[in-house]
């Protein structure tokens, strides 16, 4: 059972680093446009000036 | 998408089936806004466009020149040299849209950024340069076939959703938190041989997770709760967060008294759960909004106001009393004044319900919200925007609204009558297993905190909300925005149905009439005249032409008509023609001795009014027809559609008083109406609804909102409406059932988190697939 010291705090760690992840990912605003997101994936040529909103 | 689109799709240079820019059925270029805007995509090289778009076919074509909005007034300075605009772009419908947009105002030399979004139909770009270079990017767009406007105040609130983002955040902290401590949870009910220190940690790492879990993710929860209680109600929250509170707190007791069984589990696997179903119903209801705040952002623009200098274009807001602006034709005049000189014609459908235009003459007050129809003329503002009789209206309404807003929804009724119950099951079990049984307390506590998590299953929480959002997305692909949580109760208890006739029941605007003796040619000659015109009756001829392209050097005589050449189009006097001066009549000239052809024009029924009215009827609903038109007119609508019942004349009051009276008499009104002047009766009754086109202020005031043409859309919502409602009754019946077996469990001690589990899962499961049922189309 010592082999728990080990794994315990590794799924929990993988875990947290997920939704901390999910946490950044709403504050960045990637979930603002998904329709968008979808379609934009298909576009073979970005536009030169892109940026960030 | 559709066949059109797929055959331009297919062979876009070659087609001539359909028009190669929009999509519209007809000639290789439908209009000669198409054609230009063709030339320009096809000059930028972005000919890809046109296979990968899935707009629908139409809807790309460019509109007249508006009224020219300032949009450089919009324009923020970003650093020294640049500015940036957000806009609006209501065409913005599919990824090719967004492509073009970026692409084209990439290809601007000036332009340092453009980001458009599809899901929020906002549009942002940066430019280096003077902020008046935004009127002619914003040209650009509109020459593609881009209806733009500045990004409203109204858009941004639909848009950015902080709400929404904070119950986002609480689902996924609460789904993590679940699928954890569900790991931990499993290692104890298989684990059959861990000894007792083991089972001690999982538990204690369980704690660990779900406290601060059920701390943070249950907020959204809490609020709604104490918000209620505050209030003197009972809801669903209140049952829902107490008994995730109770559970994780016997819980902690149990894994500090080193129990067998933890609860965490179901603590956090209800609260994701929960917190799902209202994720989606935003989801479902956001978009509706944003629908509607959009039709919204393409009414509300400014006015052109008369200086010293001349005419300058500003917003509504900043307008004084005492104010000279410039009405042209075809606008909509947006606050109260008097007309200062000469005379105007004025189409007041949307104030007072009257088909035909009527005569104002100089001084005499002019009502906000009417159409000029007639030449441009000068206003004399006599209150200011939030002074004037839309403001006063508005704020009717508001008051309206509250009233309704204190409607309590099936799921609040079944909970404020279900909570109590399942307390006292709860505090009869504690009390039963400590003083009737005798065992320490808090051992009683565990059987009846499982009581207390049993009995508020998801399945009784989402019951009603998984039944509504899959009721608002079926009916907003079918072009009905919802815009109230309680609205789809309301409307499917509604079995009378009152309706306004201008503009709801008809199109609301002149239609030409059919005329056999008119010779074939006349109407292609006199529509290319009147495409250059913005005159409502020349658009209406326009439309019945079909696609035309414009003559060139068209002459418009401001009030009088259009020439071109020796050709007239336009009033009678104007084409010399000895008749008495109608309303909706144009006339038309080729040449001083040829004869004069006349174009007469009416606001006709909407295609499907009757079937309709008929499919209301087979529903079980009454009908009854309240307009402020004529009586000839009314009895014409009421009898083609089979309306039994119909006043005519009846005043904006008078549509309340009748909305009260009928409540009063215990009937249960549906109002459907889109004028300033049914807005009162459209807040008051049971449910409302307005029709595509309608002013702003019943749209604000209405429950629903038909965005297609169609009247076919009401009987359908109201269909789907019961099916929901007899679907979510259903789910409340069927998460009650298992109650009466779950329950006796939890009572009696056998219930263990893994059964607790089972039913939460189990119930949930059957409530979705039920709910799903409620968006299938059915004919009403």
């Amino acid at each position: 059972m010592t082999i728990l010291t080990l794994l315990v705090p590794l799924a929990l760690g993988l875990g947290l680093i997920a939704v901390l992840f999910f946490l950044w990912s709403i504050r960045s605003g990637q979930y603002e446009d998904l329709d968008g997101a979808a379609s934009r994936i298909l576009f073979d040529d970005q536009p030169s000036k892109e940026s960030r909103p | 998408m559709t066949a059109i689109t797929a055959i331009t799709a297919a062979a876009p240079a070659l087609s001539t089936a359909a028009c190669a820019h929009c999509g519209a059925p007809g000639a290789r270029f439908c209009c000669a806004g198409c054609e230009a805007a063709h030339d320009l995509i096809a000059g930028l090289g972005l000919e890809a466009f046109y296979r990968r778009r899935e707009t629908a076919a139409g809807e790309l074509r460019p509109a007249e020149p508006a009224p020219g909005t300032n949009f450089a007034r919009h324009a923020v300075i970003e650093s020294e040299d640049a500015h940036g605009i957000d806009l609006l772009v209501a065409g913005l419908t599919c990824g090719a849209c967004v492509w073009l947009l970026e692409q084209a105002l990439a290809a601007e030399p000036d332009v340092l950024r453009a980001r458009a979004n599809l899901q929020t139909r906002r549009l942002s770009f940066a430019w280096r340069g003077p902020a008046e270079r935004a009127d002619q990017l914003a040209a650009l767009i509109a020459r593609l076939g881009f209806h733009v406007a500045p990004w409203s105040p109204a858009c941004l609130r639909a848009a950015e959703d902080a709400e929404g983002k904070a119950l986002l955040r609480a689902f996924g902290i609460a789904a993590f938190g679940a699928m954890n401590v569900m790991m931990l949870s499993i290692a104890v009910w298989v684990g059959s041989d861990m000894g007792e220190g083991t089972r001690a940690l999982m538990h204690w790492l369980a704690a660990l997770i779900a406290l601060p879990v059920v701390l943070l993710a249950g907020m959204p929860l809490y609020r709604s709760a104490i918000a209620a209680l505050r209030a003197g109600r009972i809801n669903m929250d209140c049952a829902v967060s107490l008994g995730v509170l109770a559970t994780t707190a016997m819980s902690l007791s149990e894994t500090l008294r080193n129990g067998p069984f933890t609860w965490f589990d179901g603590a956090t696997a209800l609260l994701a759960l929960l917190l799902a179903g209202r994720v989606l119903d935003r989801a479902a209801r956001r978009r509706a909004t944003q629908v509607c705040a959009e039709l919204l952002a393409l009414q509300t623009g400014e006015v052109a106001r008369h200086n010293s200098a001349g005419i300058e274009r500003v917003a509504v807001e900043s307008i004084r009393p005492g104010d000279r602006l410039l009405i042209a034709a075809g606008e909509r005049l947006r606050l109260d004044g008097v007309l200062e000189a000469g005379e105007a014609l004025l189409d007041t459908a949307a104030s007072t319900g009257e088909t035909l235009p009527r005569r104002f003459a100089a001084g005499e007050a002019l009502p906000a919200g009417a159409v000029n129809m007639g030449a441009a003329f000068t206003e004399r503002v006599t209150a200011a925007a939030k002074d004037g009789s839309l403001a006063l209206m508005a704020r009717l309404l508001e008051r309206a609204g509250q009233a309704r807003g204190r409607y309590v929804s099936i799921a609040d009724r079944a909970a404020s009558f279900y909570v109590p119950v399942a307390h006292a099951v709860a505090l009869a079990t504690f009390l039963g297993w400590w003083l009737g049984i005798g065992v320490a307390w808090q051992e009683a506590l565990v059987p009846a905190v499982a009581a207390l998590i049993i009995t508020c299953p998801c399945g009784l929480a989402i019951a009603v909300p998984a039944v509504q959002v899959v009721a608002v997305g079926a009916l907003f692909r079918r072009g009905v925005m919802v815009m109230s949580p309680t609205a789809l109760e309301r409307l499917a208890a509604c079995d009378h149905v009152v309706l306004d006739k201008t503009g709801t029941l008809t199109e609301g605007r002149p239609v030409l009439l059919p005329d056999a003796a008119r010779p074939a040619s006349a109407l292609a000659e006199a529509a290319s005249l009147a495409a250059a015109s913005r005159h409502p009756l020349a658009r209406a001829l326009l439309r019945a032409a079909g696609p035309i392209a414009a003559a060139p050097d068209v002459a418009e005589i401001p009030g009088q008509g259009l020439r071109r050449g020796a050709a007239r189009l336009g009033s009678a006097a104007f084409c010399g023609v000895e008749a008495p001066e109608e309303g909706l009549t144009l006339f038309y000239r080729a040449a001083p001795e040829a004869p004069a052809i006349a174009f007469r024009f009416a606001d006709a029924l909407r295609p499907d009014a009757a079937p309709a009215i008929a499919a209301l009827h087979r529903l079980g609903l009454t009908t009854e027809l309240l307009s402020g038109d004529a009586a000839p007119a009314v009895l014409e609508a009421a009898a083609a559609t089979g309306i039994p019942a119909w006043r005519a004349r009846v005043t904006p009051a008078d549509k309340a008083a009748h909305i009260e009276a009928l409540r009063s008499a215990g009937c249960r009104p549906l109002m459907l109406g889109d004028g300033i002047n049914d807005a009162g009766a459209l807040a008051l009754a049971h449910a409302s609804a307005s029709p595509a086109g309608a002013t702003d202020l019943a749209q604000s005031a209405a429950d629903l909102v038909l965005q297609s043409e169609h009247l076919m859309a009401l009987p359908a919502a109201i269909a789907t409406a019961r099916r929901a409602q007899a679907a979510a009754r259903q789910n409340i019946a069927a998460s009650l059932a298992y109650n009466a077996i779950a329950v006796p469990c939890a009572v009696l001690g056998l219930a263990t988190p893994l059964i607790a589990a089972l039913v939460m899962a189990s119930s949930s499961l059957i409530v979705i697939l039920n709910a799903l049922r409620a968006g299938r189309e059915v004919a009403p």
